[in-house]
């Protein structure tokens, strides 16, 4: 009712004052693409605590070790197999050693081949993927079939057998992972750099005289770097997982050096009177893969919102 | 469809003949020779290396060891008074190992239905949940970790399964449970994406307008379609299978072929550990082609492509 009774003034209909530029400021600061996805992040509880037990875990296998005043190596025949004391947090294995100390720097070893062995992994992978997708023809018919050779041979072979013919040990280890995991690896990035070639932006920039260093530097590297990291996420855990397994059948790390794998190999022989052997590095290990896979999980749903399911 | 598999079958022999290829030059590589007998003097090492062959060039070697496997021969073992490898890989021991993983294989993929039609038609519920956390676990704690917990706690603690060997059916459930374990999470988790994606299907909802009870769509319709694509994880269920054997194998003491190859690894006997890869390359090469074909069967517009992405 009031406003059938407000006297329609002329001055009411004047306009606000607002330019053509005003109008079109955006009010908001602007988000990209990374914080965008932080914030989906943050949302992921489950995620975020996986990345916090993470952290907890790097964490104690660096500094681990130098919480007791004992070391991983260091015998100590009248104190066999104790279980969990205050001396002992882990208790001590058949030899007397610190099981505390030995669980860390297994924890220690099998982060370090599973970074680095990620690390080659995804380098190459990249390198090859990026281009075969970049150059295409027969540069890229050529390097897919030796990638289809590769992937058509079964992993867990090709490590046996290297692993058969180097000495077991960090560095040959590392590669033997790396060797089989890169082809996933270079398939992956050269699916995303086939699409982004099509995409406008990227022929934009070509039309207007990039070169190829320009182009791949600024439009193809920012663009694949999402995969790159949720790969990391899912390569990691499973070059934990085929370091352990390949200590736990004796081809991996060789004692009296300790992995979790090889930590869970002699604590499941133990483990009918000593199960302290076998509990701790098992869920050290367990706890590794798991908050990887759910941290994965959470980082695919904030970088790429259309993979949630 | 018969050109479609002659290619597949094709390919296969040719990755089977790469994988042969290079088993034997890594097998020259390998440090050692079978007479490093002290008692052996050089000119009785020259008769037993000129008996077998082992003086003649490479190349000769080469095409001998080819033409042994084009009829079935891998060579004698080293340990075992030189029994031939295949009496050793193919008898009893491949029959239990298919045993057990055949058993596993069923059990795990009911389970996985079972479980991830429940999370789909339940979705974003406590099932749903209880569910992924299942998955979550089931994929990301490795048999090596599962075997020894499970037998310490039903075995030893609670005793109602054999602790290990395999003399009656009982004796394989426990190790069948591990393997069908990591093979039903994966399958819950393709089955669940899967379910989802068809139930937001047209067909659905016009079913459901038919007025179909609720189990005539899941059971008619949502769930037929949705096992197609369990076809894509034939080759991931082979490979954790046969991780899985080598592992549970181990772990339960049982006389499979997984268990034999492990303890090949120990005693150095390479002559069967490389007749054992074959067979497992061969095993991996077969899901391959399996996979292919059906997919070609499954979805006739794979065929026209004439390779999958």
């Amino acid at each position: 009712m009031e406003i059938r009774d407000r006297q329609l003034t002329p001055e009411l209909f004047e306009p606000a004052g607002l330019g053509a530029e005003e109008a079109e400021r955006i009010s908001g600061p602007s988000i990209g693409f990374w914080g965008d996805a932080w914030r989906r992040l943050k949302k992921n509880r489950v995620a975020l605590v996986s990345a916090a037990l993470i952290l907890l875990v790097i964490a104690l296998a660096v500094v681990g070790p130098y919480l007791t005043p004992y070391t991983s190596i260091e015998q100590d025949l009248r104190q066999q197999n104790q279980g969990p004391t205050g001396s002992y947090w882990f208790g001590t294995d058949n030899f007397g050693r610190s099981m505390f100390d030995r669980v860390w720097e297994g924890t220690r070893v099998s982060l370090y081949i599973a970074f680095l062995a990620t690390a080659l992994d995804l380098g190459i992978g990249m390198f090859y993927g990026a281009i075969s997708a970049y150059y295409g023809g027969k540069i890229d018919n050529v390097m897919q079939r030796v990638v289809e050779v590769l992937v058509g041979v079964p992993s867990l072979v090709i490590i046996i057998l290297l692993m058969l013919i180097f000495n077991p040990g960090i560095l040959s280890i590392t590669i033997a992972i790396a060797f089989t995991s890169w082809t996933s690896t270079a398939r992956l990035i050269r699916g995303q750099v086939l699409r982004l070639k099509e995409q406008e932006f990227f022929l934009a920039s070509r039309t207007l005289g990039a070169r190829t260093p320009r182009l791949i530097l600024k439009h193809l590297i920012p663009n694949v770097l999402y995969i790159v990291i949720i790969t990391l996420m899912f390569t990691v855990p499973s070059a934990i997982f085929f370091e352990a397994f390949l200590s736990f059948i004796g081809l991996g790390i060789q004692v009296p050096d300790a992995s979790l794998g090889a930590l869970i190999n002699v604590g499941a022989d133990e483990m009918r009177f000593y199960p302290h052997l076998l509990v701790f590095p098992a869920i050290v290990l367990c706890l590794l893969t798991i908050s990887f896979r759910l941290l994965g999980d959470g980082l695919r749903d904030a970088l790429d919102p259309r993979m949630r399911k | 469809m018969l050109r479609y598999t002659l290619k597949r079958l094709v390919n296969a022999f040719i990755i089977l003949f790469i994988i042969a290829t290079v088993s034997w030059m890594l097998m020259q590589l390998l440090p050692g020779s079978p007479f490093n007998d002290e008692k052996l003097t050089d000119a009785a090492k020259a008769q037993l290396e000129a008996k077998y062959g082992l003086d003649d060039p490479l190349l000769v070697q080469y095409a001998r060891y080819m033409g042994n496997l084009a009829q079935g021969d891998l060579g004698n073992s080293y340990a075992f008074n030189g029994t031939p490898v295949v009496d050793i890989i193919l008898g009893e021991r491949l029959a239990v190992s298919a045993f057990l993983g055949t058993q596993a294989l069923i059990v795990g993929t009911l389970i996985g239905i079972l479980l991830g039609s429940i999370s789909a038609m339940r979705h974003n519920t406590l099932w749903d949940k209880s569910s992924a956390a299942f998955s979550v676990i089931g994929i990301s704690v490795p048999s090596f970790v599962l075997a020894p917990l499970l037998q310490l706690w039903l075995a030893v603690k609670l005793e109602i399964f054999p602790i290990a060997f395999f003399d009656s059916w009982w004796h394989s459930v426990l190790p069948s449970l591990v393997l069908a374990i990591a093979v039903g999470a994966v399958v819950a988790t393709y089955t669940r994406a899967e379910m989802l994606e068809v139930f937001g299907q047209d067909y659905v909802t016009l079913a459901r307008s038919k007025g179909l009870s609720r189990v005539a769509v899941v059971t008619r319709h949502v769930l037929r379609n949705s096992m197609i694509p369990l076809v894509t994880i034939l080759v991931p269920l082979a490979a954790a299978l046969l991780t899985g054997t080598l592992i549970v194998e181990t772990v339960f003491s049982i006389p499979g072929i997984g268990e034999q190859f492990v303890r090949s690894i120990f005693i150095n006997d390479y002559s069967v550990i490389m007749g054992t890869t074959l067979l497992f390359a061969v095993f991996f090469v077969a899901s391959y082609l399996v996979q292919d074909i059906l997919y070609g069967i499954i979805d006739p517009r794979i065929r026209v492509a004439g390779t999958k992405e």
